[in-house]
């Protein structure tokens, strides 16, 4: 019996496919065009490292529970730091928005990168707002009973209920992040993809797809 | 924290002040990102 050939096994067309789309020279490149040597460039990267914080914490304390992390030192540290980590990952979030918007990021074929970035952020509040309920104090109980009745009167309030607390805190640990995990990987991988905006200046040089591979007319060393 | 927040009105709006310093931070360093020269950048 022979071995078959890679082309008729469906991991290899599989992987085949995924390398064509994803090439590994693009998704880890060590060189980038000069432009992106700019302080409003770095904005993207510290809103994923902040996410990075925001889930590791958020892992803990799902795997620690509530008794853990109001009743001990290091579980109201781990809390704090969930918090802290979120409110950083907005600020940074807010900041890259701004700068993409007013570069105009979806230009040179990046609409998709675009549109999963906005989706991304309007997930980020949905995910922000069911862990302001499940904090289980008077803020949350505020909060839902307000948000009750703007869900209500556009709705959607059939859907879901943001008093339920169960409801609330599943949405929060397990749905919201696999969905927001889903489109932030979708986005960085778009990205690569098609690469980093360029401002106005270089609009000729960028809108033509690149072809893969293809030299930058100026780069620098990443990290340099 | 044990307290009632401070909150500004104006007209129709009202924001808390602790919100109001947060986006003025967002703008002043998008502001600066914007202006500050990155390290080893030749130009």
């Amino acid at each position: 019996m022979s071995a078959p050939t890679g082309n008729r096994m469906w991991t290899a067309r599989l992987r085949n496919r995924a390398v064509a789309a994803l090439p590994p020279e693009q998704l880890l490149p060590d060189r980038q065009p000069a432009y992106v040597s700019s302080w409003i460039y770095v904005f993207g990267v510290l809103t994923l490292a902040a996410l990075l914080i925001v889930l590791t914490s958020g892992a803990v304390l799902a795997l620690e529970g509530p008794q853990w992390y109001h009743g001990s030192p290091v579980g109201h540290f781990v809390n704090s730091l969930h918090l802290w980590s979120v409110e950083l990952f907005f600020f940074t979030m807010v900041i890259h928005l701004w700068g993409k918007f007013f570069m105009a990021a979806w230009r040179g074929k990046r609409a998709l990168t675009w549109v999963t970035g906005a989706v991304a952020f309007l997930g980020s509040i949905a995910t922000a707002f069911t862990g302001y309920l499940v904090q289980s104090n008077f803020d949350s109980q505020w909060i839902s009973t307000q948000a009750k009745d703007g869900l209500n009167s556009v709705g959607v309030g059939a859907w879901f209920n943001v008093l339920n607390y169960g409801q609330m805190l599943l949405f929060h640990v397990v749905l919201f992040p696999l969905v927001l995990g889903v489109l932030v990987v979708w986005h960085v991988l778009l990205v690569r993809r098609r690469g980093v905006v360029p401002p106005f200046a270089d609009r000729e040089q960028a809108d033509p797809e690149p072809e893969p591979g293809a030299p930058q007319p100026s780069t620098v060393e990443v990290g340099s | 924290m044990n307290h009632p927040g401070v909150y500004l009105h104006w007209g129709v709006i009202q924001i808390s002040l602790a919100n109001l310093v947060v986006i003025g931070l967002m703008i002043a360093v998008f502001i600066i990102a914007l202006f500050v020269p990155f390290p080893g950048r030749k130009r």
